[in-house]
């Protein structure tokens, strides 16, 4: 199992890295966990998640090869 | 002006379209520039701040002679340079919940040049009142974001920036380019897609950006689109809802620590008598409920917060909006538990069905 995970704007504050690869995560909900867990100042950040670049707003299954964005709200101009 | 599939039809579309961009800033000036030299025919400009040297690296219509000067009234008259046909409406102040919907009727659409959240969900939230398009734009770090939303299609509900995030971040989450820099040509690129945007609605031509967010990085020269759901309960932006919010950017407030939660657990927590339960919705709001503790609305909460009990609070509004910025007041004030009730009584009573 491998599942892209990236990082925009302010939240590589957080990560340092744009992205990473996880091995074994079985939906968005646990990957939530386990990324605080990593990044512990993931856990205030504010940001939507998409799956194959399809945004989504309940807890969903991942599978091998998905692409997982963590895109948090520009305010800059 | 000779392109396959513009010419003069385009151009008489052009030339009676009315835009409004509120903010002149890195995302302002260049869509300002854009949109006059394409033959736009009215454009309202907006910004109450002045010209200072911090942001000549990325506002390229003003230089160091004109620091200090109003930035509307300098960007009027170069404008009028470029083009004498073109009619500039000057606001030189800031958008705010008053003056937004008289303003905004004016024009067929908005572009949204501000730098803060507060204006962005000030102007997304008039627009969806007034059934107006606007091109959002904002840039953080290396990457700049931009979308067209409430767009009036058929079938289809209107997308609006709240169905990407429903609530705007307290103001200590996310920094702004003057707190931490920015490279000038991002917003360039970005205020410049903007006006490109702008044109691409005003004449009909290509595809907008619309139903997607698109990211754009310049470190790798590079973009990545998402494909934007409507919320599963799509907030009702109405008169009662904007005149209920608050739109300004409150320094003392505070994001960490809200608890927002599902109506099971609401259903827990409403029964514990070391809970205080918080309506802050208007007083002519319906349905009446019989399980709050208080109703005390968001426009005079507050003048209230002193009075509230010395327990745990559990806020409740219509959608779970005003909860929120009800309890992150709250929470600025008094060193309590917090929760707001998620997707407010709209969301209690679909689960209660």
């Amino acid at each position: 199992m491998r599942i892209h995970v990236l990082f925009f704007g302010s939240l590589t504050d957080a990560t340092v890295v744009p992205d990473i690869y996880l091995e074994t995560v079985a939906d968005t909900a646990a990957l939530k966990e386990l990324l605080i867990q990593q990044y512990p100042l993931l856990r205030t950040a504010k940001y939507f998640i998409a799956v194959n670049q399809k945004m989504v707003q309940e807890n969903t299954t991942l599978k091998t090869g998905d692409t997982v964005a963590l895109m948090p709200p520009f305010s800059g101009g | 002006m000779i392109l396959p599939g513009f010419g003069l039809v385009s151009q008489d579309k052009l030339r009676s379209a009315k835009v409004l961009i509120v903010g002149m800033g890195g995302l302002g000036c260049p869509a300002l520039q854009y949109l006059v030299a394409a033959g736009v025919g009215k454009i309202g400009i907006m910004d109450a701040d002045q010209v200072s040297a911090s942001n000549l690296h990325r506002q390229l219509l003003f230089n160091a002679s004109e620091i200090g000067q109003n930035k509307v009234v300098v960007a009027a008259v170069k404008m009028n340079q470029l083009d004498n046909a073109v009619l500039i409406d000057s606001y030189p102040f800031a958008l705010n919940k008053q003056n937004a919907p008289e303003i905004i009727k004016n024009y067929d659409l908005v572009i949204d040049g501000t730098d803060n959240f507060s204006a962005k969900y000030l102007i997304n939230d008039a627009c969806v009142l007034l059934n107006k398009p606007w091109v959002y734009g904002a840039v953080s770090r290396y990457q700049g974001q931009l979308c067209v939303f409430n767009l009036a299609e058929q079938d289809t509900p209107a997308i609006n920036y709240r169905d990407l995030f429903p609530v705007a971040p307290g103001s200590g989450e996310i920094k702004t380019c003057e707190e931490t820099g920015v490279i000038g040509v991002l917003p360039g690129i970005i205020g410049t897609m903007q006006a490109a945007e702008a044109i691409k609605l005003i004449t009909g031509l290509g595809k907008l950006i619309y139903g997607r967010l698109f990211n754009y990085d310049l470190l790798r020269a590079g973009s990545y689109e998402i494909a934007i759901a409507k919320q599963d309960n799509p907030l009702m932006i109405d008169r009662d809802f904007f005149e209920s919010m608050n739109y300004v950017e409150d320094c003392v407030m505070e994001a960490d620590g809200i608890e927002e939660i599902n109506v099971a657990t609401f259903n827990s927590l409403r029964t514990n008598p070391n809970v205080f339960v918080l309506d802050v919705r208007e007083r002519h709001e319906y349905p009446a409920i019989d399980f709050s503790d208080a109703q005390i609305p968001m426009s005079e909460l507050q003048d209230s917060i002193a009075k509230l009990p010395e327990k745990e609070i559990c806020i409740i509004c219509h959608q779970g909006i005003r909860s929120v910025y009800a309890a992150r007041l709250i929470k600025s004030q008094r060193h309590v538990r917090v929760y707001s009730l998620k997707g407010g009584l709209t969301a209690y009573f679909k689960e209660a069905l």
